[in-house]
């Protein structure tokens, strides 16, 4: 049995932008963690908000479900979010979920940074 | 969300817990009584789809004394999930079960006013969009009465075994978010999770309480998607039971004329 197996760590990418870097798993255990990276990201002053999941090793429905969370609270908060280093299953979950439709999708984080500039 | 304080590791079953990406939903064989209606051909949708406001609404029951693991209560739980749902609301998965990518057919029938029987039919259906040994989440297509995802899971808690529904949604249009505020589908809904959480609990011969969260994810609705009003499947539904006798009429009639 396990309990929560995520690490995060928020960056400043710009003056408005701030990276999360998820490594490991984004389950139900994981929201604590992910909305107190999005609040020290928010606390930065940060617009755009780039997910990067290059890290990530696994993520399950619920984990999904927390992200639909996340974002409602970035776009009540007029902050614009989007997702970078998502692998090709999990850019096709994106897709079954239709979560590509409202976060965008960037392949790298440099092509991320330089779409949000 | 309602983190569980324990899940299990699902390093086994991680490639196949996913569907594979579906535009369309494709009933591939209907299982027999079902009426497979305003399911074939329709977009999955989630929670950003919808017209209403999103809630989130947690339904969990402690099945105290049972001393199976959080797997095998699953696995009885799927095995047994049409016969868990209330008489009103008739699930027929396929021969494949609650499997990913699988379609779930829904004829269920709901009161048109509160308070009032349930009479009202309403075909639908539902994709298995995750399956492991401890969760299974279904999404619902357009026309839905609710545009989102539920989830099925079963965990440990302090040494006790939990079974929880929990849904993610909006009211597809504004049909239903009429119904849903006013006129007491939310709450007809919610009597369905508890009801199937109720039947889990006596199966395991527990007199469980079923506890209850509710939060409002977003308040605001979405006027975009007002348009979803056109595949609504009650009113799609009422007009196929409506249109049966004229369906009856022109059978005989067209093989006349041929």
């Amino acid at each position: 049995m396990t309990s929560e197996k995520i690490q995060l760590a928020v960056r400043k990418a710009s003056p408005h932008t701030s990276v999360i870097d998820i490594k490991g798993e984004i389950n139900a255990f994981a929201e604590n963690a992910l909305m107190d990276a999005y609040t020290q990201a928010t606390s930065q002053g940060a617009r755009y908000i780039v997910l990067n999941f290059s890290s990530l090793d696994y993520m399950n429905s619920s984990g999904i479900g927390l992200l639909v969370t996340l974002l409602i609270r970035a776009n009540r908060q007029k902050q614009r979010l989007v997702a970078c280093g998502l692998s090709e299953h999990y850019q096709q979950i994106f897709e079954l979920t239709r979560l590509n439709e409202a976060i965008v999708i960037y392949p790298s984080e440099a092509e991320a940074l330089a779409a949000l500039s | 969300m309602n983190a569980p304080n324990s899940e299990p590791n699902q390093a086994e079953s991680k490639p196949s817990a996913w569907s594979p990406p579906v535009s369309r939903m494709k009933v591939t064989d209907v299982p027999s009584g079902a009426k497979n209606l305003n399911v074939e051909g329709r977009q999955p949708v989630s929670p950003l789809q919808g017209f209403g406001q999103m809630w989130q609404k947690t339904f969990k029951v402690r099945l105290t004394g049972v001393s199976l693991t959080p797997a095998e209560v699953m696995e009885i739980w799927k095995a047994n999930f049409p016969k868990f749902q209330p008489v009103e609301n008739r699930f027929y998965p396929t021969m494949s079960g609650l499997s990913p990518g699988q379609v779930v057919l829904i004829d269920a029938k709901v009161p048109a006013l509160p308070g009032t029987p349930s009479i009202l039919p309403v075909s639908t259906g539902v994709l298995v969009m995750y399956a492991d040994d401890t969760t299974v989440t279904v999404m619902t297509p357009e026309g839905h009465p609710e545009s989102g995802w539920n989830t099925f899971s079963t965990y440990e808690e302090d040494g006790c075994i939990v079974a929880q529904c929990q849904s993610l949604c909006r009211p597809n249009d504004p049909l239903y978010e009429l119904f849903n505020r006013y006129l007491g589908s939310s709450a007809q809904q919610d009597k369905i999770w508890i009801y199937v959480l109720n039947s889990l609990a006596e199966h395991f011969g527990v007199q469980g309480q079923v506890m209850t969260g509710k939060i409002l994810v977003d308040p605001k609705v979405q006027w975009n998607q007002a348009k979803n009003i056109w595949q609504n499947a009650a009113i799609r539904t009422v007009i196929y039971f409506v249109a049966t006798p004229f369906r009856w009429l022109r059978k005989p009639a067209v093989k006349e004329n041929r």
